[in-house]
């Protein structure tokens, strides 16, 4: 592969899109115009468990305009079950009378207007059988059972942990909890279906063009083929649209019942319980060092809530028994049944709550040690994966806690808890690690060069707010030797060559692979035509040394020939590639599975050679008032090694915003449930909190260089989930720092510090 | 939300007309009324899309701003019309040199979106956030279906009352507004097809007891019109103090309202206002009455508060909003005689 797709990595470029998103012109999936819409409002399930005996529809049939009502007696049998997030078994909806959760779809109503299909849904009435439900953790009625291990996760051990932590000097033993969660992002989960005969359009904001394509084929049995998926803008996803859901399919038949177009917007709290979250989690961590700070021995043990049928679960064990060198370590993880939706992805799915307990537990460590946390960190850091031994690709984790101290002035901290203090306000420095695997996928795409210096990229990426857009351009441009204002780059279209779901922070790395193999192969053809044309400035020498560079191919001695003549040459309109990338360590089928929908992914924990993560530092000041308590967050500070930087630009904006995220983890949100009825309580934007511009004050985001050439040809990691994974701990560190009191359970808030 | 008729009304004399229609139940503020007066409608459009509010008719009565809508302060008090929006009042200069309590408690809340539409009529009028109400998908709640019980009880109520709540309803009062006019012994102007009441604004919302349904003492058909705040000479000396999970854009946790006359660092008058607390805008006389005549210290703050939260009641994850609110009200006491006046 030739080094120049990098070419222009690492300068700051805006995104090629981002006219289009501020002036309205972006088109998000519900934007997309179809003729004569019908419109689609949901009737979602009161309570929890039991079953549905019927229901009367007489009030909402009179409702004018109303068109059609599915329910289970109408369209029951017309789909096949859904699967969940990991492809297994998931809760039902229509297919059955069976109420697994709240706000299960129940029926969908179809009126010429969103209102009238509003008015009617309201008139629905249900009767229920109900069950007692069992809401979360500790309710009667919710099964536990141990995780069993499977190629996706495992329970990585070493050595004698119990025996390790029982001799060891200084140990903590503590237990953690995280809450439910819910990704709320502003754009709903919307579906459109348009029927043209046997085919199927289908306009819905995913993460998964492929994968989404795929699953409503096989529930409707259809071919593949015959199924299309549009999504060009998604407006914030954060793993809520990484899989297939329920809504989709029942769309299509309504759509396919009615001969027309059926459009769903639904309403911000069924957006709680029509899609996934983040399961609340528990967590057993033992931890057991020497008195010079060596870890002795690390056990930790996860719980998480899952559905009734499926055993979704994000074990995210794997990361923490890598986090530092220690002799013994012992994992398990435990998923626990309620009658809940089926959890999903969300930012960091695994990291995010499993760090918070290991960090959390290596700051109670150094406070039980005497020790600077930086310090222990910094004793137990180690460049080979304490599990298996292989290498890390590379590890730039005390480099990032150096640079983010020394920005965050560290140095100033009175390590007393407590000791630091500013007029009325308690104030506490906290730090934790960051860290994220680096995945990459199998990709493909479509690319074309004119002789006018123009080229096209086609791929069915997605562009989820992250700059996905500009980052192929740049890696186009660069390949190629043009601007990046001469690529265009068309995604979010499933009649495009297939790459894998954007989530696990894979997306920069798998399309810029494949977008760089295609420019090669452009290259290639030139070059090789170039010096086989007895004519041309080229002919007999060696293709290889050729390059593209500045609009035109050019020799090593500094000859140029224009693109007119390199790329008229071969083509008149425009040269075209199709290219598939398999990353190395992936099965030759890898790229037929995409296709497919399948997702084959080179994973940082999975790998024969390294093991490969970003990792990365977080600093956070907090101010806790004297009296009433209120946390403030004045100051937050991270530092990131992630491999190459495609775009700074956009990479600061994802940096920055998963630390703003995780002071939200730590700080704000919850989904609260009403245990009784196992019902999600604070269903909407006022009441489920997220930060607000007044809550984050000063935020520092450090780029801390560096080349891995291991990890992936073109030393990407991926920057999209790092940023939220250590602020958690970090902000309950600081709160300790800053009081005393260590809070094991999120969200941190005023009455836990009263 | 369901189909209603929309009738706009040119002033006050037709607003009143359009709302005391010849059926029985003519235009009020509780929640079945079919007809309702529609102002700013950040409140009544809202709950008439989570289905919760199905009124029949309702009256526009911004076109009344021009009757009912200045700002206005004189010798005797602050005036305010119900029409005018939370954002001129918070914004107008005298509202902030006179009465800062008035404006903090305006500008603390909602958002600038918000406080540009709503009206101080529709504001203290503004229904609790309590998630059983906002959601009739959940069949108990004494305020939506008198009888059927009250989920929030032994249910997620952190944000809910801890002082005036009832074995049926335990909502708190979520405004801000209107706990300042509580305090500062406001009175509200009403018309109605009978002619025209003035009211105390204590008076205007009433505990639960058991008939949480009926929030107010407004007759059926009656209109807010206006607002008088009392002149004292502790208005100038006031605060409104909100604690609240993050820094804007949320309901109060808890709140203190306090307005204080300080002689020679002793007490003359003190004015007290609680909200996030209570079942409806609460003003404390015994806190009032505590901190009489007594020097401002920690310890007299400390009594005050005591005092103030001396009847409060928890209902499991809002008991530590007693303690909270104890607190939020000695700071706002030590606050408000710091303060340069």
């Amino acid at each position: 592969m030739a080094d120049d797709a990098g070419r222009l990595y690492g300068k700051p470029e805006v995104r090629i899109d981002g006219a289009a998103k501020v002036t309205g012109q972006a088109r998000y999936a519900s934007d997309e115009p179809v003729a004569n819409p019908a419109y689609a409002y949901l009737v979602t399930s009161a309570i929890s468990r039991g079953h549905i005996t019927g229901m009367d529809l007489a009030a909402a049939e009179a409702v004018p305009g109303l068109l059609d009502i599915l329910t289970h007696e109408t369209v029951g049998k017309e789909a096949k079950p859904p699967v969940g997030p990991d492809q297994k078994p998931t809760t039902t909806t229509l297919e059955t009378t069976q109420v697994w959760h709240d706000g299960q779809i129940i029926a969908v109503v179809v009126a010429d207007s969103f209102e009238a299909a509003r008015e009617a849904a309201h008139r629905v009435v249900v009767h229920y059988a109900p069950e007692t439900p069992s809401a979360t953790f500790d309710s009667p009625g919710a099964e536990a059972e141990v995780r069993k291990t499977d190629e996706q996760h495992k329970d990585p051990a070493k050595g004698d942990a119990p025996a390790a932590f029982a001799a060891a000097p200084v140990k903590i033993d503590a237990r953690y909890e995280t809450p439910t969660q819910h990704h709320n992002p502003l754009e709903l989960f919307t579906t459109t279906c348009v029927w043209d005969g046997p085919k199927l359009t289908i306009y819905e904001p995913t993460q998964t063009m492929y994968g989404l394509k795929a699953a409503v084929a096989k529930q409707l049995g259809m071919e593949p083929a015959d199924v299309r998926t549009i999504s060009r803008y998604v407006g914030g996803a954060f793993g809520s649209k990484g899989a297939a859901t329920s809504r989709t399919v029942w769309i299509a038949i309504a759509a396919r019942r009615l001969k027309r177009a059926v459009k769903l917007v639904p309403t911000r709290d069924q957006a709680f319980t029509i899609a996934t979250y983040r399961a609340e989690t528990r967590h057993h961590l033992q931890l057991a060092a020497n008195r010079d700070g060596k870890l002795q021995a690390l056990i930790h043990e996860g719980w998480e809530v899952t559905s009734r049928p499926s055993s979704y679960n994000v074990s995210g064990t794997e990361t923490t028994a890598r986090m530092y060198a220690c002799p013994n370590i012992a994992t398990k993880v435990n998923v626990v049944h309620a009658d809940r939706n089926t959890p999903g992805f969300m930012r960091a799915p695994p990291d995010t709550p499993y760090m918070f307990a290991l960090e959390s537990g290596m700051d109670e460590l150094a406070h039980e040690l005497g020790m600077d946390p930086i310090e222990l960190r910094r004793i137990n850091d180690t460049q080979t994966d304490p599990v298996d031994g292989k290498p890390f690709s590379s590890r730039s984790l005390m480099k990032c806690f150096d640079a983010a101290a020394a920005k965050f002035g560290w140095a100033k901290r009175d390590p007393k808890p407590g000791a630091m203090r500013d007029g009325d306000w308690l104030v506490g420095y906290g730090c934790a690690t960051s860290c994220y695997p680096s995945n990459i996928g199998p990709a493909a795409a479509r690319l074309s060069l004119t002789p006018r210096g123009k080229a096209v990229i086609q791929l069915a990426g997605h562009e989820i707010g992250t700059g996905a857009y500009t980052t192929v351009a740049i890696t186009v441009a660069g390949g190629l030797g043009l601007k990046v204002t001469d690529i265009q780059v068309f995604m979010g279209d499933s009649n495009l060559p297939p790459v894998p779901v954007a989530g696990g922070s894979n997306n920069a790395a798998s399309t810029a692979h494949v977008a760089a193999k295609a420019c090669e192969e452009i290259r290639q053809k030139l070059a090789l035509a170039a010096v086989q044309n007895n004519a041309g400035i080229f002919a007999g020498a060696d293709p290889s040394k050729l390059r593209l560079t500045d609009g035109a191919l050019a020799g090593p001695d500094g000859r140029r020939e224009p693109l007119e003549t390199a790329v008229g040459r071969v083509a008149g309109g425009a040269l075209e590639v199709h290219v598939e990338n398999v990353p190395e360590g992936l099965p030759p089928d890898a790229a037929a599975g995409l296709y497919q929908g399948k997702m084959a992914m080179s994973r940082g924990t999975g790998r024969k050679d390294v093991t490969a993560y970003a990792f990365g530092a977080q600093f956070v000041e907090v101010r806790i008032h004297a009296l009433t308590r209120e946390i403030r967050t004045p100051r937050i500070v991270s530092a990131f090694a992630s491999g190459t930087i495609v775009n700074p630009l956009t990479a600061y904006s994802q940096y920055m915003g998963g630390a703003i995220w995780g002071v939200s983890s730590a700080l704000h949100e919850a989904t609260e449930i009403d245990l009784r009825e196992a019902r999600y309580v604070n269903d909407n934007l006022a009441d489920y909190l997220v930060p607000v511009n007044a809550d984050i004050d000063h935020l520092d985001v450090i780029f801390v260089p560096e080349e891995d050439s291991r990890v992936n040809p073109l030393g990407i990691k991926g920057i999209g989930e790092i940023g939220i994974v250590g602020m958690n701990a970090a902000v309950a560190n600081a709160v300790f720092h800053a009081t005393g009191k260590r809070i094991r359970k999120l969200p941190i808030r005023i009455e836990h510090l009263l | 939300m369901r189909p209603f008729r929309y009738e706009h009304a040119a002033d006050r004399a037709q607003a009143l007309q359009l709302a005391n229609g010849p059926r029985e139940a003519t235009a009020s503020a509780h929640i079945t009324a079919p007809i309702q007066y529609l102002a700013g409608g950040t409140t009544l459009i809202d709950l008439m899309k989570l289905d919760v509010m199905r009124p029949e008719v309702l009256v526009d009565i911004n076109a009344l701003a021009g009757q009912h809508g200045a700002i206005r302060a004189d010798a005797s008090g602050l005036h305010l019309g119900a029409l005018a929006r939370m954002a001129d009042a918070a914004d107008d200069l005298v509202v902030r040199r006179d009465y800062p309590m008035i404006a903090q408690s305006l500008e603390l809340a909602a958002s600038p979106q918000l406080r540009n539409m709503a009206s101080l009529g529709g504001n203290v009028l503004q229904r609790t956030r309590c998630n059983y109400f906002r959601d009739p998908s959940w069949t108990a709640c004494n305020k939506r279906h008198p009888g059927s019980g009250c989920a929030a009880m032994d249910g997620v109520n952190r944000k809910l009352a801890v002082l005036g709540a009832s074995d049926h309803c335990i909502a708190n009062y979520p405004g801000d507004f209107g706990v300042a006019l509580a305090a500062l012994g406001a009175t509200v102007d009403i018309e109605g097809a009978g002619g025209r009441r003035v009211l105390a604004f204590e008076d205007l919302h009433r505990l639960p007891g058991d008939t949480p349904h009926i929030e107010t003492n407004l007759k059926p058909g009656e209109l807010i019109t206006g607002f008088t705040v009392p002149a004292g000479p502790w208005t100038r000396r006031s605060l409104y103090l909100k604690i609240r999970d993050r820094q804007s854009y949320e309901f109060a946790l808890t709140s203190a309202a306090v307005a204080l006359d300080v002689e020679g660092g002793v007490v003359r008058e003190a004015r007290i206002g609680l909200g996030g607390l209570a079942a409806k805008p609460w003003r404390s006389h015994e806190a009032e009455a505590a901190l009489k005549g007594r020097p401002l210290d920690e310890a007299a703050a400390h009594a005050a508060a005591d005092a103030a939260l001396a009847k409060a009641a928890g209902h499991g994850e809002a008991t530590f909003k007693i303690e909270l609110g104890r607190r939020t009200l000695v700071r706002a006491l030590l606050q408000a005689h710091a303060m340069e006046v």
